[in-house]
């Protein structure tokens, strides 16, 4: 039951705000609290080359490059707890596309969205 | 041909990497005739993956008869076309062949291309990518599922020091390094500032001691060429002033060899800087003329000349 309402609930808030495309495993902390898979790239470590010299997005030249608005929040947003500011330099795993569709509040309380798979490393 | 490996890490000289020309049919004796371009002046040539989202031979293909004709191919391997399932097979089944030096890019998007209403992937970003190849030359794919008889890959990454925000392109690098990425090929540009700031930070951060930095240039012949790249390549700017020089010379191809010329005297003279990738739209004689200029590259490096 809670599996199939929390997806709903976890969109009605999180849509509207943050674009929140429920990729079920959230970053949005680590992003400056912008959803790094609303980047026509997905990438969940940006920006890319193509970003425009104005800054706008290589794909949408009308919108200004996810990455781009995510680094300058995360260093100018106010009330971001330092640790969350940080934590966009950290290289973040590959998409779960297990997870799609799923809330991440199950998965941030259940830990599945911290599980990355066995040959995973950063560096 | 002097090991690639070798000279990225003691850099005893400037290292000359160039872009290998995408091709469209023909068999293995249209790849050595195009090879044949630059096998005496290079250290490496990159074989592309579909660039500019086009199709084009593959980059396995395309890497393995490189490899076979006694050049050493850096591969390309883009996020864009492959899921993470093709694009460890690729990098495992090019090494089979001895294919053992990577590039990994995030790639232009497919709306920069001629097939506008392809299926993007991006299933892995490019610093992911890194890490997944690094996981190959430690002899485990992604799964961790081993590998038998795992090859040592060299990887590498591009970055883009002309594109903003700038401080973060330096943080970028940095992340791609720590991945594992042994050497960077950066984006063409023509902001001198642009490139001499982001070798300061590149330098401060430690990134270009732990890996090869290498500014591209790009050869061509006409201002049409730089308005080309500048109103339709993803992530190059090229400033009016620049192409106005070109347009104005008396003789626009000279006036284009020798903005060419000054860059990477200028690229090379900055600390940090291991070598200069060369992209030729030329195709004549600039690229022998300008490594033999500058006394670059196999063919004419004084310390060539001394061992030869």
């Amino acid at each position: 039951m809670l599996r199939k309402l929390l997806p709903v609930v976890e969109h009605v808030v999180k849509g509207p705000v943050w674009d929140c495309q429920m990729c079920g495993q959230c970053v949005l902390h680590s992003t400056g609290m912008t959803c790094p898979m609303t980047c026509p790239k997905t990438l969940r470590n940006g920006p890319c080359g193509g970003v425009r010299p104005d800054g706008k997005c290589e794909v949408k030249p009308e919108m200004r490059c996810v990455w781009v608005k995510a680094h300058d929040r995360a260093e100018n947003m106010p009330l971001l707890p330092k640790t969350w500011r940080e934590e966009i330099t950290h290289m973040r795993p590959p998409v779960n596309n297990e997870l799609k569709g799923d809330s991440s509040w199950l998965n941030l309380v259940s830990g599945r969205d911290r599980q990355t798979p066995a040959g995973w490393q950063e560096g | 041909m002097e090991d690639f490996g070798g000279l990225l890490a003691d850099r005893r000289r400037p290292i000359v990497t160039a872009e290998f020309p995408s091709l469209d049919g023909g068999d293995l004796d249209t790849v050595a005739a195009a090879l044949d371009h630059y096998r005496p002046y290079v250290d490496a040539v990159n074989i592309t993956d579909n660039p500019a989202a086009h199709a084009h031979a593959s980059n396995v293909s395309m890497a393995i008869a490189v490899k076979q004709l006694g050049v050493e191919p850096i591969m390309q391997v883009v996020c864009r076309d492959k899921n993470r399932l093709a694009a460890q097979a690729d990098v495992v089944g090019a090494s089979m062949h001895g294919v053992t030096t990577f590039c990994a890019l995030t790639g232009d998007d497919v709306t920069a291309g001629d097939e506008p209403e392809a299926r993007r992937v991006f299933d892995l970003d490019s610093p992911q990518l890194i890490s997944v190849m690094n996981g190959i030359s430690r002899g485990h794919y992604l799964s961790g599922r081993e590998l038998k008889h795992p090859k040592e890959l060299l990887i590498g990454a591009v970055e883009n020091p002309f594109a903003p925000p700038p401080e973060v392109r330096v943080r970028r690098a940095k992340m791609k390094v720590d991945a594992g990425a042994r050497f960077l090929q950066l984006q063409i540009g023509y902001e001198p500032h642009a490139l001499e700031s982001f070798m300061a930070g590149v330098v401060a951060n430690g990134v270009a001691e732990r890996a090869a930095i290498l500014p591209t240039v790009i050869l061509t012949k006409s201002p049409g060429a730089l308005r080309f790249m500048d109103g339709q390549v993803p992530g190059i700017h090229v400033p009016a002033p620049v192409i106005d020089r070109i347009a104005n010379a008396e003789d626009a191809a000279e006036e284009s060899y020798l903005l060419v010329r000054e860059q990477v005297e200028h690229a090379l003279a900055l600390p940090g800087v291991a070598g200069v990738h060369i992209t030729d739209f030329r195709h004549d004689d600039s690229l022998r003329r300008l490594v033999s200029d500058l006394a670059l590259g196999p063919a004419f490096a004084p310390s060539a000349a001394a061992t030869a």
